[in-house]
């Protein structure tokens, strides 16, 4: 929020009406004007209570660079969810439960909120280890095998594949 | 090309099946209700996921909806288990611990010590 100015009031609600439209759309799977109808309508509702949570850029935030940076996040965070799943299985069915927990702490270099969401979700949905609480720029990991408790190396070994490409969308 | 999506989608459920036995395995066998919410609701996403997306390669016609529902499952499951989880710790629910790793319970303490210090105020300022 720091790095870019928020979009005008208008703008972020026409983005929020245009985005739970084109769900409503691609959910229904029909162009029938009674459901198009209907999708208009409760996608006006909905975003006359939720554009000032849901956007802070408006349009603004849509370019090529953050498209393409996006593709590259989720790819990357399907890979790494994939292989901590595998990883936790692999806890699980040995017998003798070789597990370490403990909550951790690290510092997040990104100063944007959504961001913060953004990063805070990826580390809870990557199996291992989860968000207990984000105090401003701190992050609370609860972690399954604590390998590491210093914050720098925990900000290593956790938070820094998902942030070196959030870094590159937000800022 | 229609028998190759019917078994790419059973491919699909049978994974999500396996990772769904095992996030419920790991419910009964980890130690506290921080390691149970990793095996009981990551290992569930990645098995519902899996489970959904296989539904969507049988039933084509559904497949965008299945994958909006990825989507709000992605979206929403980590709430989820991030309340659940700050909420316990809130209700004074220790983790357990091998080696006493607790960088949380540093924080909630100064935040008491805060929170008291504020009330005492409070109480002052009322008394007076």
């Amino acid at each position: 929020m720091q790095s870019k100015s928020l979009a005008s009031k208008p703008v972020r609600f026409l983005y929020s009406w245009i985005v739970f439209f084109i769900v409503w759309l691609a959910f229904t799977s029909t162009l029938a004007l009674p459901e198009v109808i209907t999708g208009a309508v409760v996608a006006l509702i909905l975003a006359a209570f939720s554009y000032e949570t849901f956007t802070g850029w408006g349009f603004k935030g849509i370019k090529l660079s953050n498209l393409w940076w996006s593709f590259v996040y989720v790819i990357n965070f399907l890979w790494l969810m994939v292989k901590a799943n595998f990883n936790v299985a692999r806890i699980v069915v040995t017998p003798s439960l070789p597990i370490n927990p403990g909550i951790v702490e690290f510092e997040t270099k990104l100063t944007n909120e959504y961001a913060k969401m953004v990063l805070a979700n990826s580390i809870t949905l990557t199996p291992g280890t989860f968000t207990v609480d984000v105090v401003d720029n701190r992050y609370y990991i609860h972690w399954l095998d604590v390998t590491v408790t210093d914050p720098e190396e925990v900000y290593k070994e956790i938070a820094e594949p998902f942030e070196r490409i959030l870094l590159k969308i937000f800022n | 090309m229609e028998q190759v999506l019917t078994y790419v989608g059973y491919i699909f459920v049978v994974i999500g099946a396996i990772f769904l036995f095992l996030g419920g395995l790991g419910i009964v066998r980890l130690p506290d209700i921080y390691c149970r919410l990793q095996a009981g609701t990551k290992a569930s996403t990645l098995g519902a996921m899996s489970l959904i997306l296989g539904v969507g390669f049988l039933q084509p016609q559904w497949m965008i909806k299945a994958l909006i529902i990825i989507v709000f499952i992605a979206l929403s499951n980590p709430l989820s288990s991030h309340a659940l989880a700050r909420g316990s710790y809130r209700h004074k629910i220790r983790p357990w611990t091998k080696e006493d790793i607790d960088a949380y319970a540093q924080y909630i303490k100064e935040q008491g010590e805060n929170e008291a210090a504020e009330e005492d105020k409070q109480q002052e300022k009322q008394e007076s």
